[in-house]
Order: C-alpha cells, then sequence, then structure tokens
C-alpha cells in the first residue's frame, strides 16, 4: 500500500507577461519561493519532477535539461511528465507516486511555461495530427467550445441563463484575482462586458477565456516521515485519479465527459468522499474557459447534469457559497499551461493548510485540484486534506 | 518606467514525411474518388469514420470497408472567428462534428457553403441535428479538405 504524502509548501512566480526574465530565471524565481518557505536544504531533495505542456510551446525541446539548474537537479534523479493541459496535475502525481512508493522522502515537482514567447495556440494545434483534425480544431478555444456548445444543446439550457451563467463566472473570478497575489489578469469586469465581449470562438467570447501566461509553480511533496521529522504542517494527499478516451475528437461524448467523470470518481474513491458539494470545502477546478467550468462541476458531481447554470446564478459556487470554486480566480485569469495544472495543486495546499492570504475560504480542510489536457481528452484530479 | 529587456527573435521550421500506411491510403485514395470509406469494428460493430486499421474501444483490427453516406446530422459546432499563426483555413469557419448516416462515431470537418461573415445569419441558420452534405472541391489531392466543407441539405 502506498504510504501517506503530504504537501509541506508551494511558491509560485507573479505570473504574467515576464519579459523582464529569461525563461530558466522565471523557474528559478519559484523554485526558490518553495525553498525559502519551507526552509527545505535543496540538497535534501531527492528527485525533480518537471513538465511543460509541450516544450515546443518556447521552441526548446526537452526543457527539463534546460532547467536543471535553476531547479537545482544536477546529481539528483530527474523525470518529466508532460501531459498536454493536465501536466501539472500530472507533474503533481508523479511526484506524489514517487514518494508514496517509498522511493524518495522529498520531491520537489515544477510546472512552467512561457507563453508569451511563441503562439500558442498555434503550437496547441499540433497536439492534432495533420492527417485529419489539425486543420479544424482551432487551437484550444475552438475544440472546448465545440464541446460547450454540444452540452448546452444536449440539456437545452436557454441561451439567456447560459450567457448570464458565463458572466457571472468571469465576474466572479476575475474579481477573486485581485485578492491572489500570484495572478495575472487584474480587471473589474462587469456581466454586460462579458456578455457583449467579442466571439472568439462561439459561444466562448473575450472574457469567457483564459489568457496567455508565463509562470512557474514549484511544490515540495514529502513521506509522512519525512513531514514528522520537520515538525510541519502539510497538505496531505487524500486521492488521486487520471482517466482519459480515445484520441480522435468525435469518437466519444464529451457533453457527459467520461474522462472527467472517472478521474474524479478514481480519487473520491480513494478520499473516501461520498457527496462531493458536501464533503469538499473548495475547489481549484481547470477552468481556460467559462462554459466548459460548468460542465466540469457536473462531471465532478457538484450537481447534476444541465443544472450548473441555475446553480451558478444562485451563487453556489462562489466565494461565499456552498462549495467555492476557483477563489484564486482559476485558470481564467492566469494560465502557464505546464505549470497551471500545478498551480491548482498549490493553491488547494494553500488552502487546507490556512494559507491562503486574502482569498482563503474560512476552515477548508478538504480540496479538489483539477486539470484537463490533450484534444478533449485527458482529466487529473488530487485531493489534499489538512488531515492525514 | 518599467525597462524594456532585450528579445531575441527566433524561428524553427523543420521538414517532415509522415507515411500514411496503408489504411488511411486507401482512405484518401477514396476522397480522390468522392468516395468516404469508413471501417468496421468485428468485436463492436462501429462503423468508425475516417476508416481506422483497428478499433480505438475494442483494440482489435477492423476487417471491413465500408463506403458511408455523404450525408448526416451535425452533432455539434462552433464558430471560429480568431487567427493563429500558420492557420490551415482562413476565419471566420464553422468546425463541426457530423454523424455520417450508418455511421458510429462524430466526423470533425466543416460546415459552410452560408455567408459565415454574418454571425447572426450563422446562429440562425445552423442547429444541431440539422442534415449535412459533402460539397467537394473540383481538385482533389488524396486530403481531408477534398471536402470543401458539409453544407445544410
Amino acid at each position: 500500500m502506498a504510504r501517506p504524502v503530504g504537501i509541506i509548501g508551494t511558491g509560485q512566480t507573479k505570473h504574467g507577461k515576464r519579459m523582464d526574465v529569461c525563461y530558466p530565471e522565471l523557474v528559478r524565481e519559484a523554485v526558490m519561493t518553495v525553498f525559502a518557505e519551507t526552509g527545505i536544504d535543496p540538497g535534501d531533495i531527492d528527485g525533480v519532477v518537471s513538465g511543460t505542456m509541450p516544450s515546443m510551446m518556447e521552441g526548446i525541446a526537452l526543457t527539463h535539461f534546460y532547467f536543471a539548474d535553476a531547479m537545482q537537479a544536477s546529481g539528483k534523479q530527474i523525470l518529466k511528465t508532460e501531459t498536454c493541459g493536465s501536466t501539472g496535475v500530472s507533474i503533481a502525481h508523479t511526484a506524489y507516486y514517487w514518494v508514496a512508493s517509498g522511493m524518495a522522502d522529498l520531491v520537489l515537482a515544477v510546472g512552467h511555461e512561457k507563453m508569451n514567447e511563441g503562439d500558442s495556440q498555434a503550437t496547441m494545434t499540433t497536439v492534432a495530427e495533420p492527417f485529419y483534425q489539425r486543420f479544424f480544431i482551432a487551437g484550444a478555444p475552438g475544440v472546448f467550445s465545440m464541446q460547450s456548445q454540444m452540452w448546452t444543446d444536449r440539456y437545452g439550457i436557454p441561451e439567456d441563463k447560459l450567457r448570464d451563467a458565463a458572466a457571472y463566472i468571469s465576474v466572479t473570478h476575475h474579481n477573486s484575482a485581485f485578492d491572489n497575489p500570484y495572478a495575472h489578469i487584474k480587471i473589474r469586469v462587469t456581466m454586460d462586458d462579458v456578455k457583449n465581449a467579442r466571439i472568439i470562438t462561439y459561444p466562448v467570447r473575450l472574457l469567457d477565456v483564459c489568457p496567455n501566461s508565463d509562470g512557474a509553480c514549484a511544490v515540495i511533496f514529502a513521506s509522512d516521515k519525512m513531514i514528522r521529522k520537520l515538525g510541519k504542517k502539510a497538505a496531505w494527499v487524500k486521492g488521486v485519479g487520471y482517466s482519459g478516451e480515445e484520441y480522435y475528437f468525435g469518437d466519444s461524448d464529451k457533453a457527459v465527459w467520461q474522462a472527467a467523470i472517472q478521474a474524479a470518481k478514481q480519487a473520491y474513491k480513494q478520499a473516501g468522499i461520498r457527496n462531493p458539494r458536501k464533503e469538499l470545502d473548495v475547489a481549484e477546478v481547470y477552468n481556460p474557459f467559462t462554459y466548459q467550468e460548468m460542465l466540469f462541476y457536473e462531471c465532478f458531481g457538484f450537481c447534476d447534469f444541465g443544472q450548473a447554470p441555475d446553480l451558478v446564478l444562485k451563487g453556489t459556487f462562489g466565494r461565499k457559497g456552498e462549495l467555492p470554486c476557483d477563489p484564486s480566480g482559476g485558470t481564467l485569469c492566469t494560465n502557464p499551461i505546464g505549470a497551471t495544472g500545478l498551480i491548482r495543486t498549490a493553491e488547494a495546499a494553500l488552502q487546507v493548510m490556512g494559507k491562503a492570504g486574502d482569498h482563503q475560504v474560512p476552515g477548508a480542510k478538504l480540496a479538489l485540484a483539477h486539470a484537463m489536457g490533450g484534444v478533449d481528452q485527458f482529466n487529473g484530479i488530487i485531493i489534499l486534506g489538512s488531515e492525514k | 518606467m518599467t525597462k524594456e529587456y532585450k528579445t531575441i527573435k527566433t524561428e524553427l521550421r523543420l521538414p517532415y514525411e509522415l507515411a500514411y500506411g496503408a489504411t488511411w491510403t486507401r482512405f484518401f485514395e477514396g476522397m480522390q474518388e468522392k468516395k468516404i470509406y469508413g471501417t468496421k469494428c468485428p468485436k463492436c460493430g462501429k462503423v468508425l469514420v475516417p476508416a481506422r486499421s483497428f478499433c480505438p474501444k475494442c483494440f482489435v483490427d477492423t476487417d471491413k470497408w465500408v463506403e458511408v453516406s455523404q450525408e448526416g446530422k451535425l452533432t455539434a459546432w462552433s464558430y471560429t472567428n480568431y487567427r493563429y499563426f500558420g492557420q490551415p483555413v482562413d476565419p471566420p469557419f464553422i468546425g463541426a462534428l457530423i454523424r455520417l448516416d450508418g455511421t458510429d462515431v462524430d466526423l470533425l470537418h466543416l460546415v459552410g457553403g452560408i455567408d459565415l461573415k454574418n454571425f447572426d445569419e450563422v446562429k440562425r441558420t445552423i442547429k444541431n441535428g440539422m442534415k449535412v452534405k459533402a460539397v467537394w472541391s473540383d481538385e482533389r489531392k488524396g486530403h481531408i479538405l477534398d471536402i470543401r466543407y458539409f453544407e445544410p441539405v
């Protein structure tokens, strides 16, 4: 059986357009922050896990070698995990498995991306093969918007209600970003601003979609034994789930998205969660698009299918709601993709450790973090708790 | 005032020659003759389009070729109204999932044949479940864009 594993510290860069640093310096900023925060001697780290969305985002292959110095990884075991948008959660999973297996006591996980240095959508379009699908997916927004359109139609959600709910989510997250010192986009928007913004990929409009961010995140995973030795508070890993489906967009249903449903089920089973809306205190859902965020609420069992827009408009998932989602402002306000899932994990850890500052959900004890990747193909979940 | 730091402009251009393999070669030869081929899984019986050499759900080799209908129903769509580097289809365009009659998966392609510049018109015209049919290019090269788009019937 797996050993108990906890997160003992997190480090984030200030996310945004960071042309003031080269890419390794950006990575170093996150790594130095987590070492300063935890007081861990970098020499005590057993292994390092690194990941980007695709290395090609910045045109340099095998970036874990490029960042070996910045991650202080020379002389250590190093792994790279790359699972497209879900990379950040997969990095967390890799670090977790490494420590849980008993093969390491301290693992440094680092996610990073510098989206402003390339053409993000051109890069993401290469996730699709060039025989059949690359011509039509239109980067990330095209394919995820089509999924949202399918979901809207399946449940007959009236357009007015849908746009109101999406706008409500956008306004809530943009406001929350002001409470997060690391968030990228800090603008005040109104419901009307969101509803009347330019169409990017219908139904998604400009303020329904995440930015291109430069950013990195570093998280230290430790064994039970090490946490006791250090006398540290930890965010304990209660469950992990990862699930996907066929490669071709069109081979499987995306409105009732099994990859998301199964990933959550696996994690809930390990964590002993039966009623997620009631038992979870906070969720950091990977939400690059407002519409897709609602679909995730349903796939994760936060509510029934077709019900999310009504609950969103009631404030159920707002900052003071029954299950606050993305109090950090989420992916909608900050998206350095290879780091994003690890930022969700770090934010969930901060919440259950009571260290989330101005966006702390009072008394949060159990948190979910999520990311998804591929041409609508894979989902990853990690559940963190304040108690072992 | 914020200091401006230097940047370097660089570019990667790499040539590739990717193999179609026997199954996809046959599929694209069919496209040149204005035919759409699928393959059938012997285990689940699903007709897969475009043709695959093995079933992505059952993991067994497909054993039967089927020429499928050029008409089908719209499953989902999105109107793309932004541009990225090297984009192969000029925006605005409608990316769509289409369930061709007699097949069991959705084909990803374009919906066209209407005024795409007028979004209100697009929204009035394009509905999930509507019938669409393939419109072929006059010059076919054995490429997925030999079908120019699917138009409302």
